[in-house]
Order: structure tokens, then C-alpha cells, then sequence
């Protein structure tokens, strides 16, 4: 028992003065590429711990690895980091109040964009409709025969 | 003696773009054709002194003149002549300083392709391309001149920052620049109608060249810009989502809709008011990224509260320019619905909802860069937006744009009918379903299901592209030929597909091993095996370095021997990574050499990368795209149609013409 705790201790000594502690398996080593993806270097210029040779940056691998190998899962490492190190270590951001629009935007804006598309089209066709004479409708075609000519001309 | 010329050329040169700004608006204004003739001398000399104040700078970078601020800070005697030139641009003064220069030559270049364009529009062309120099000479006089004196002068520099010190570097960033600027070109034609209120087809037919060619700088400027990151940078990542990365995507995307939105007014008249708005957007985007970049607000709010004097000179001509183009947008706008009639099925339609997604995708972009910013300034809190928020916002709206683009071309104007088309796709649809699903399978062995959908969308992208133009050359009236414009544009289609397949592969499938190996040690990746046989030191100019040489087997037959290194540079002693490559057609090997671990142990990171080299071929086949649609005969032509129809109407602007 005491051998086995020796070891430990040794083992734990001597990874940290490598300072990179190492991973068991191909699966888990992708794992920790995944994750170290994510998580900010706090202290670096917009890098993943991953792409970050900072000091904090080789910590923050260490304990990511650490908690791969007590077993913790993807998510249970990322919520042990943002607990401690708060939102900002985390590259995705989370979803509240002052970050509603920031999620939603984009997919609000397409509804949006398409319902001012399709309602831009009944107006101009009504107000088409209305002003429509025998001449105008004439004219538009022969404006649209030369339009069709430039277009297979193009 | 040198550095003042410069100063002096550039001050010149801010009259002469005083000169430009309100000579020929004025004369636009009352109608007197002498001061609207003053736009293009006036476009000229401005140039001529931007480029001498330009030539003077790089004359001091090149004789280290060690007594200009500017040279001290980003330059040493022992640097590569051809990182002394690319050191001017190298730091914010100089860059600014090339900004101007680019703006000064897309004047010029204004100046000589548009002798065509009727002297009033001209003038006001001329007129806003002045303005907009005016406000970047000041903001370099005022508060980033990169002439100053250091008296007395150092006895050397502190170098160059040693990741610029990269061939792709030195043109990364003067193409960047041209895209950026370029869209100066089209803001100032749709501002310059706006003020004349003649806001036409023909106006599109001018704008369309300029924003093409505008567009594929950007593009070409933001895949050496990737490209670089990619190899220089040492992670292996050819996209980060950083802000200064989005500061350029932004006017990227803003063009991409302007181009196809300027398409649907030039043929058919229609979103005239949607298009100037774009045209004002994208440039609106390029300075916003200007004011991002420049103003130091990205590194921290607080960095940018506490030396503010860039960053609000930029906002506050951020805020001139894009009040003043919106407030005559407001005012001037036509609010006619032209074009004709179109169905929930036509070209138009589909046009449309290009720039919608294209606009959703933007305002991703957007808010996914300021977020932190505005958040952090309105104290809510700090937070981070990475990859995994643009991943899960941007692709997904991106995607429909994709299988949109295929379709898109093949619809007819106003009224599609869908039969016709989905005949003529029928085929290519399940060919690239079934071509799609495969690939992942036969080249990488395994597939997931968003990787076979993202394949599928993409081997669509392309087959769609082929079948269009086989339909136009079955077609084709005549047996004419087709127009570079019809091929531009299917490259330029056919370039997204091969860009998504390489994003996606790459993405899904590359291998990342993150080891520590002694020299004689081995690391495997699929069936690759990565030998580092030595690790020496080895000199350069101003650096010195430790190589490794890094043999790569597959089957017991040598494929590559790579040599990434490590460098110290002598001045900024800050470590460089200098990862080694060896790209084909469907892998990237990919080695970089990370610190030394005791004796002969060192810290290597090894990648094999599935088609990575797609991700830079796909956005080259949309630049040479873009190269063939501006080339398009049909822009000259129709110049030379009003020139002709001008001269036969012997009114007015043929005083001016005489003189050219």
C-alpha cells in the first residue's frame, strides 16, 4: 500500500515537472484536443489552451487532463472550469438574457428577411394590378423581351 | 532628409483630396463643368504624392534610417531586404499609410477605366473617393504619422515581429487592402447616385466590375491570410473566428450579396434601393473593421478607453461616413417597386433569399464579434464567442445558401416554372446524394451524419454548377460562344463546393497528435509514420534555429522528409514555430516542432489533415471566377455604346471630352 502510494506521489511529482501530464488512450487524447479547443487561455490574445504556449495555458491542459483521467465527463470538466474560472474561459457562450440575441439573431433575421421578401412582392403585384393599362402592359413586354435578349446576350 | 519628403508628399496629398472632395461636387452641384473636370487631375496628383510619400517610407525602411520612429520600432539592419519593404505595412502607421495608398490607386484606376461615365455622375464619384481620403490623410497626420523623428536616432531596430517575417505576409496584407478599399469604389458610385438621384440599371452595369473585382481581392487577401495562419502559427488551424479574422468576412459577405444583388438590378431593374443599401453596408463594414482592428478596442475595452485618441478619430468618421450615406439613403431613395413582376419562383426571388441568408450570416459575424465588447462595456459581464457559437449559428445558415446556389442559376427571371428545372437537376440531385454520401467513406474509410449531409450539399454545389453550364452550351443561340461572365460565375459556384468538402473533411477527420519524442522515436497517424531523425542547430540572417528533420513512411516507403523548425530571433527573443508541410491534392502532413524537453527530448505536434489544400483551392476558383465575370466584354462594350451614343448627342459633356 505504501509502495503504491510512493508511486503515486512520484508519479504526480515528477508530471508536473514535465509539466504536460499524459493520456491513456487515442479516444481520450481526442477527447482533450476537443475540449482544450473550447477553453480560452485567459491570459493570451483570443487562444485556446490548446494553440497557447502560455504558462496558465499548460496548466489549464494539465487539469483538463487530469479530470479526463479521474473519469469526469466532457461536460462535467466544463462545468468544473466555468465554475471556477467564470464564462469567459468557456469559447461558447452561454445562453441568458444578455446573450438571447446573440443566439437567436441570425435565425430571427431569416424569418424576418423572408416574411419582408414575400409581403414586398403581394404589394408591388397590387399596386401593379391597379395601374395596369392595355399600353403599360405592352410596354412592360416589350421592355422585358429586350431585358430577356441582354440577359442570353450575357 | 527622406522622411520629410514623405510627410510633405502626404500633406500635399491631403490637399490635393481636399481639392477632389470639393471642386467637382460643387461643380455637380451649380452645374459648371471646369470644377467637375477638377475631380480626375485632382484623383491623379493625389496619388502621385501618396505614392512618393509611400516610395519615401520604404526608402527609409530599406536604408535603416534609424532615426524615424516608425523604422526603430519594426525594422533592424540585419532583416531580409524583402521583409525591410513588407515592414512598412508591418505595424498600424505604415498600414494606414498603405490603406491610403490603395484608396489613392482605386481613384486612378477610376479615372482611367470610367471615361465613359457621364461627367456630373463622375464628379460625385470623385467627390466621396475624395472625402473618404481626406479622412484617412488626417487620421495619419494627426495621430499615426509614421514619419516622426527619433532624435537622436537608435544605433539599430527591434525588428520586425518575427511572425510577420513570412513570404505570406508580405503580400497578405496589400491584397486584403484592395478588396477592403475597393469597396470605396462601389460606396462612392451608389452615394454618387443617390446624390444625383438617378438611380438605374445603368448605374449597376458600372458598379458591377468595380465590386467584382473589389470582391475577389478580399477573397484572394483572406485566403493568404488563412493560409498563413495555417502554417505560421503552428496549431494547425486555418480559421479561428478571431475578431480581426471577422473584420474582414464581414465586407466579404456584405459583398458576396452586393454582387448578386447588383446581378437582379442591372438585368432587371429591381431592389434598386436594397442594392445602393449593400453597396453602402459592405464599405460601411470595411471601415468598421478598420476602426476594430486599429483601435485596439479588440484587445480590451479598457485598453482602448485609456489611449483613445485613434480609436475615436476612427469612430467618429466611421460614424460621419456611415450617418451622412444613410441620412442620403433615407432622404434620396427611390421607394418605387421596379423590375416587373416576379413569382415566388424566379431568379429574383432566389436572389433574395441569397442575401437574406447571406445578410443572417453577417449579422452572426457581427454580433458574434461585438458581443463581448458591448457586453463587457455595458458591464453584464465577460464572455467568450468561439468556434462553438459560429459553428453552431453560421453553418447552419450558410448551408441552405449552398443547395440555394445550385438551383439559382437555372431558374428563369420573373416567373420560373419549377417543372423544367427539376428535370434538368433530377439527375445531378441524386448524383450528388449518392457521390456526396460516399466520399467521406471511400476517402476517409467512416462517415457521420452532418458530415455526409455537409459532403452532400457541397458534391451538389458542384455537379449543379457543371449541369448549368452544359444546359447554356446546349442552348447557347447561334452556337455563339459563351461569355466570361456565364464561366465566372460557374467556377466561382463550382470553388464553394470544393471550399465546403475541404472544410468539412478537414474539420471532421483530421488527426492531431500531441507528443513527446526523443531523437530516433517514431509517432504514428493512420498509416503514417512520422520519424524524427535529428534535431540541429542551424543559423539564419537574424535568428538562429534548431531543425529537425522528420522523415515521414507509409508501408516502409519514404513519402516526405519535413524540416519544421524552431526559431529564436536575435532581437525580439520571443520562440517561433516554423511548422513543415507536405501537401497533396488529398492530405496535408503536417509537422511543427514545439520546446525542447530535456536532452534530446522535444515536444512535437504532428497532423495528417484530409483534404486541406480544397480549402484554399475553393475560394482561388472563386477569385478566378470572380477575375473572368469582371473581365466580361459586355462592360466594355457598353462602355464604348455611351461613349458613341454621347458623342452623337453633342450636348454638354462634350467640352470635357475633347480633353480626354
Amino acid at each position: 500500500m505504501r509502495m503504491v502510494l510512493v508511486f503515486i506521489l512520484l508519479f504526480l511529482v515528477t508530471a508536473r515537472v514535465a509539466g504536460e501530464m499524459t493520456l491513456s488512450n487515442p479516444e481520450d487524447e481526442q477527447r482533450f484536443n476537443d475540449l482544450s479547443k473550447v477553453l480560452r487561455c485567459m491570459v493570451c490574445q483570443n487562444q485556446s489552451i490548446a494553440d497557447s504556449n502560455a504558462e496558465l495555458a499548460r496548466d489549464f491542459r494539465d487539469q483538463v487532463k487530469e479530470q479526463i483521467n479521474e473519469g469526469q465527463s466532457d461536460a462535467e470538466i466544463i462545468d468544473y472550469m466555468v465554475e471556477r474560472y467564470g464564462h469567459y474561459i468557456l469559447y461558447r457562450p452561454p445562453f441568458n438574457m444578455a446573450t438571447a440575441i446573440l443566439w437567436t439573431g441570425p435565425f430571427i433575421l431569416v424569418v424576418v428577411g423572408f416574411v419582408m421578401v414575400v409581403r414586398t412582392m403581394r404589394r408591388q403585384e397590387q399596386s401593379q394590378a391597379g395601374t395596369n393599362t392595355r399600353q403599360q402592359a405592352r410596354l412592360r413586354e416589350l421592355l422585358e423581351k429586350s431585358a430577356d435578349f441582354d440577359d442570353k446576350g450575357g | 532628409m527622406i522622411p520629410e519628403i514623405g510627410h510633405f508628399a502626404l500633406v500635399v496629398a491631403l490637399f490635393m483630396a481636399l481639392v477632389q472632395t470639393v471642386m467637382p461636387v460643387v461643380g455637380a452641384y451649380r452645374g459648371i463643368p471646369e470644377l467637375m473636370a477638377m475631380g480626375r487631375p485632382a484623383a491623379r496628383a493625389q496619388f502621385l504624392f501618396v505614392a512618393v510619400s509611400f516610395a519615401m517610407l520604404t526608402l527609409a525602411f530599406i536604408e535603416n534610417d534609424f532615426t524615424v520612429a516608425y523604422v526603430v520600432q519594426n525594422s533592424n539592419s540585419a532583416l531580409p531586404i524583402e521583409y525591410r519593404i513588407s515592414a512598412v505595412w508591418g505595424a498600424h502607421e505604415g498600414s494606414l499609410l498603405l490603406w491610403v495608398l490603395m484608396l489613392a490607386a482605386w481613384g486612378l484606376a477610376i479615372t482611367i477605366f470610367s471615361q465613359s461615365l457621364p461627367e456630373h455622375f463622375l464628379a460625385r464619384v470623385m467627390g466621396v473617393m475624395g472625402f473618404i481620403s481626406v479622412g484617412f490623410i488626417l487620421f495619419i497626420l494627426m495621430t499615426s504619422n509614421p514619419f516622426d523623428r527619433l532624435i537622436p536616432g537608435a544605433t539599430d531596430g527591434r525588428d520586425l515581429n518575427p511572425l510577420l517575417q513570412d513570404p505570406g505576409l508580405i503580400i497578405h496584407p496589400p491584397m486584403l487592402y484592395m478588396g477592403y478599399v475597393g469597396f470605396s469604389v462601389a460606396f462612392s458610385f451608389a452615394v454618387a447616385a443617390l446624390l444625383g438621384g438617378r438611380l438605374d440599371a445603368t448605374w449597376a452595369r458600372w458598379s458591377r466590375p468595380w465590386t467584382t473585382v473589389a470582391w475577389l481581392f478580399l477573397t484572394i487577401g483572406i485566403v493568404l491570410g488563412s493560409w498563413w495562419a495555417y502554417y505560421e502559427l503552428g496549431w494547425g488551424g486555418w480559421w479561428f473566428w478571431d475578431p480581426v479574422e471577422n473584420a474582414s468576412l464581414m465586407p466579404w459577405l456584405a459583398g458576396t450579396a452586393l454582387i448578386h444583388s447588383l446581378a437582379v438590378t442591372e438585368k432587371r431593374g429591381a431592389f434598386k434601393s436594397w442594392t445602393v443599401l449593400l453597396a453602402i453596408l459592405a464599405f460601411s463594414l470595411s471601415l468598421l473593421g478598420t476602426f476594430l482592428v486599429r483601435s485596439g478596442v479588440l484587445v480590451s475595452v479598457h485598453a482602448f478607453a485609456s489611449d483613445p485618441e485613434r480609436g475615436v478619430f476612427i469612430l467618429a468618421f466611421l460614424v460621419v461616413v456611415i450617418g451622412a450615406s444613410l441620412g442620403l439613403y433615407a432622404w434620396r431613395a427611390p421607394n418605387v417597386y421596379g423590375g416587373g413582376r416576379f413569382r415566388l419562383f424566379s431568379r429574383e426571388m432566389l436572389l433574395l433569399a441569397n442575401n437574406v441568408l447571406l445578410m443572417a450570416a453577417l449579422a452572426a459575424v457581427l454580433m458574434g464579434t461585438m458581443a463581448p465588447i458591448v457586453l463587457d462595456a455595458l458591464g453584464l459581464g465577460k464572455i467568450s464567442v468561439g468556434p462553438p457559437y459560429f459553428d453552431a449559428v453560421f453553418v447552419p445558415v450558410m448551408l441552405p445558401l449552398v443547395i440555394l446556389m445550385g438551383i439559382g442559376p437555372l431558374v428563369s427571371w420573373r416567373s420560373g416554372d419549377m417543372r423544367p428545372v427539376f428535370k434538368k437537376l433530377r439527375v445531378v440531385f441524386i448524383a450528388g446524394l449518392v457521390v456526396g454520401a460516399v466520399l467521406p467513406l471511400v476517402t476517409m474509410g467512416r462517415t457521420t451524419l452532418m458530415v455526409a449531409a455537409a459532403s452532400m450539399i457541397a458534391v451538389w454545389a458542384i455537379f449543379s454548377s457543371v449541369q448549368y453550364l452544359r444546359d447554356r452550351l446546349i442552348r447557347r443561340p447561334g452556337n455563339r460562344g459563351l461569355s466570361a461572365g456565364v464561366y465566372g460565375m460557374v467556377i466561382a459556384h463550382a470553388g464553394v463546393g470544393v471550399f465546403v468538402i475541404g472544410a468539412t473533411l478537414s474539420s471532421a477527420f483530421s488527426v492531431e497528435r500531441d507528443v513527446h519524442v526523443r531523437v530516433g522515436d517514431t509517432v504514428r497517424i493512420n498509416d503514417f509514420a512520422f520519424h524524427l531523425e535529428e534535431v540541429k542547430p542551424v543559423r539564419g540572417p537574424n535568428y538562429h534555429s534548431d531543425m529537425a528533420r522528420v522523415t515521414v513512411t507509409r508501408d516502409g516507403e519514404q513519402v516526405a522528409v519535413l524540416t519544421p523548425e524552431k526559431r529564436t530571433y536575435f532581437v525580439q527573443t520571443m520562440p517561433m514555430t516554423e511548422a513543415s508541410i507536405d501537401a497533396t491534392l488529398f492530405r496535408d502532413l503536417y509537422v511543427a516542432l514545439a520546446e525542447q524537453r530535456g536532452e534530446d527530448g522535444w515536444a512535437l505536434r504532428v497532423y495528417h489533415k484530409p483534404f486541406q489544400a480544397w480549402i484554399w483551392s475553393g475560394p482561388l476558383l472563386m477569385a478566378l471566377g470572380g477575375i473572368l465575370a469582371a473581365s466580361d466584354r459586355r462592360y466594355r462594350t457598353s462602355a464604348k455604346r455611351i461613349v458613341q451614343t454621347r458623342r452623337r448627342s453633342a450636348v454638354g459633356p462634350v467640352v470635357r471630352e475633347a480633353k480626354v
